[in-house]
């Protein structure tokens, strides 16, 4: 079962929900966290385990060889990001730009621009009990969070079997990361708040998550602020709500010293075991 | 005329609120850029009329002319993302995959690809309540909120404002650390930072501020629900100390943000108390922190 | 020597555009000669990414001994100044191109 964490926009309490939740199901299975959002991880700030693995993670980037380069400007001419650029006798790449196409490479006359691996970021694996947690980190300039997302993700699949629980926290928005982050997950959780932003963002994100045939349900954090716009809209698009957090100045502040809120607050606790039957029963559905 | 920038880093510490709040003291003399184009929010508490508007086109797609194509296969061979898979023995470009490199119109033996540019949304110049204008931008789906968009907004926003003698334009800057928020710092006089007192505020206010530091701008910043963790605010005071931030102000735990908000209103028309003073102050010492 | 500025228009009187990578036009003026020119660089408005390493390349072939602009380069761009050799001064970013090069001969700008 893979099950994505996502939302239209950010602050929502997307981190929130995957860190308690995954911690949650842990209690009683075997779970796997994957944080995302490479460019801003921050589920680790709220997960304390053991560092098991850590890899560096490469892309593949072109690296000029000049000693037979004719100099012809065409890798210049054929990349159509400005990754490559001729300086007067010089062939300069920029691997931040790059996105792997390959073409200056291979369409060079001279094979003057062998791909080589150039690091952009790294993976950690972290395990306490049954919880295991993943994330990957983009180092900082570096522009593409796709190839570095779909790594991490072929990480989880080789390394958990199909009986392991699988919580991906996405990055916020509806971009390409997010689809990438979003597109082989059985379902998908939206996180909101019931205000006109949370409405708003919501929308972009369920247009999004149907246009990639998702199957998904909402979440709303800070239930009880605002108004029931976003409910309304759920029942009307016949969206499953899932869970109700309660908006509480509490609960802000147990998430502000990095702390699980379901641990102290119960009502969270009866939210989490809400989440949890209908994925259950999601399950026993398609394996039937 | 200056252009002020308001960023967060993180999600959800009130940045567009306050922006708009700003927007609404700021008056006729201030012009509005929403280049928060992932989550364009400002537009439910400014009321724009939407009455201009105009494609936008970022990043290139590339497409098959059937009737050319001799069905050879290999712009699919050379294809690094799997973007060109065959559908009923036609060679047909995936657009979700495709990054537009155009390596597969370059090997296209009969040119039957040609890349064209991507449609990736709108952007609009509108009246505002406040009596001003605003530039804001609309972005389709699984399109990326690139550099260019966001130059784009900001730079009709500053034509704007050079052409009507405005003293301000303020920025509703981007969410995260990579291209857009490059862009949105691009040029600014001014940065506000809004964080609040969290593990992950603090977390993502650094690393935002790598980015304003070598922009060489100067920063000042704004506290948000401060008295949530005394402790954590008390490590960002140290913290704008140690960088020379201005200190604009620490903003109480307020639930009127919200309410502001589901009421269509920045936070400065709703409120009449304690906090729309600390908001007025806040824009007063960011005018004179500019100027 | 010839002194290279990012700008919006193409003549003294313009206004100097603060952006290097997205700057609207070039103006180069050769001092030994006393000739200026222009490059119209609006094109770079429609890269979605790398406007700075491509600006940087196209103004490399005019061979300038000086850039003057505001901001200053990003990285990228930064990366392939630093071969060309040009020096960069920058903080001329919202004055006109003679106001700018006026700064830059009395040396109260900044170099990057």
């Amino acid at each position: 079962m893979k099950i994505a964490i996502a939302s239209g926009k950010g602050g929502t309490g997307k981190t929130t929900l995957s860190t308690n939740l995954a911690s949650f199901l842990a209690e009683t299975h075997q779970v796997v966290l994957t944080d995302l959002d490479v460019e801003e991880p921050n589920s680790g700030l709220f997960i304390k385990a053991d560092l098991v693995h850590e890899e560096d993670k490469f892309k593949m980037v072109p690296e000029w060889a000049a000693d037979e380069c004719i100099l012809c400007g065409n890798c210049q001419k054929v990349c159509n990001f400005h990754a490559v650029i001729q300086l007067g006798e010089m062939i300069m790449v920029f691997p931040e730009l790059c996105h792997g196409c390959y073409a200056c490479s291979e369409l060079c006359p001279t094979s003057s621009l062998p791909m080589i691996p150039k690091k952009m970021g790294g993976l950690k694996h972290f395990q306490k009990g049954n919880l295991s947690f993943i994330e990957s980190r983009l180092d900082i300039g570096e522009e593409q969070a796709v190839p570095l997302i779909a790594q991490t993700i072929s990480y989880v699949e080789e390394h958990f079997s199909n009986e392991v629980i699988r919580i991906f926290d996405s990055p916020p928005g509806t971009s390409c990361p997010v689809i990438e982050a979003t597109k082989d997950a059985d379902f998908i959780i939206l996180v909101t708040e019931p205000t006109p932003f949370g409405l708003h963002d919501l929308k972009l994100a369920v247009e999004t998550m149907r246009e990639l045939k998702k199957d998904l349900g909402v979440v709303v954090n800070r239930y009880g602020i605002g108004n029931d716009d976003v409910l309304q809209y759920c029942k009307e698009e016949q969206i499953a709500v899932l869970a109700k957090i309660p908006n509480s100045r509490r609960i802000a502040e147990i998430y502000s010293q990095g702390h699980l809120i379901y641990k102290e607050i119960p009502e969270v606790m009866v939210e989490l075991e809400n989440i949890t039957s209908y994925i259950q029963s999601l399950k026993e559905k398609s394996l039937s | 005329m200056k252009e002020i920038v308001v960023i967060s880093g993180k999600g959800g510490t009130g940045k567009t609120s306050l922006t708009a709040s700003f927007a609404y003291l700021g008056g006729k003399d201030v012009i509005v850029a929403d280049c928060d184009v992932d989550a364009a929010d400002m537009h439910l508490l400014l009321q724009p009329d939407f009455a201009n508007s105009d494609d936008f086109y970022s990043g290139e797609l590339a497409y098959i002319h059937q009737n050319e194509c001799i069905q050879c296969g290999k712009c699919a061979d050379v294809c690094r993302f799997d973007a060109i898979p065959v559908i009923k023995g036609r060679y047909i470009v995936d657009p979700l995959s495709c990054e537009g490199c155009g390596y597969c119109a370059r090997v296209c033996p009969t040119d039957a690809i040609t890349n064209k540019d991507l449609n990736v949304g709108k952007w609009y110049v509108s009246s505002i309540k406040t009596g001003s204008t605003m530039v804001h931008a609309k972005l389709g789906i699984g399109a990326d909120n690139s550099g260019k968009l966001v130059a784009k907004v900001k730079s009709e926003a500053k034509d704007i404002a050079e052409e009507e003698r405005k003293d301000f334009v303020i920025v509703d800057g981007s969410p995260g650390v990579g291209c857009p928020v490059v862009s949105s710092l691009s040029g600014a006089s001014f940065v506000v930072l809004v964080t609040e007192p969290s593990v992950s505020g603090l977390h993502d206010l650094k690393r935002v501020y790598e980015l304003v530091k070598k922009f060489k701008i100067k920063a000042g910043c704004i506290i948000n629900k401060s008295d949530i963790n005394k402790n954590v605010t008390a490590e960002i005071v140290e913290f704008l100390k140690k960088e020379n931030i201005v200190h604009i102000a620490n903003l109480p735990y307020d639930e009127n943000f919200t309410k502001a908000m589901t009421n269509g209103q920045t936070i400065v028309e709703y409120s009449d108390n304690h906090l729309k003073e600390l908001i007025t102050d806040s824009w007063d010492k960011i005018k004179r922190s500019v100027n | 020597m010839k002194i290279a500025f990012t700008t919006k228009g193409t003549d003294w009187d313009s206004a100097m555009d603060p952006r290097f990578g997205r700057t609207e036009y070039f103006l180069i003026y050769d001092d030994d000669k006393d000739e200026l020119s222009h490059y119209d660089n609006r094109d770079s408005a429609n890269d979605a990414h790398g406007a700075g390493p491509k600006t940087a390349q196209k103004l490399f072939e005019f061979k300038p001994d000086i850039l003057i602009t505001g901001n200053g380069p990003g990285g990228n761009a930064a990366t392939v100044l630093q071969k060309t050799g040009v020096k960069i001064f920058i903080g001329a970013g919202d004055i006109t191109v003679k106001e700018a090069y006026e700064a830059f001969k009395s040396s109260s700008l900044k170099e990057f």
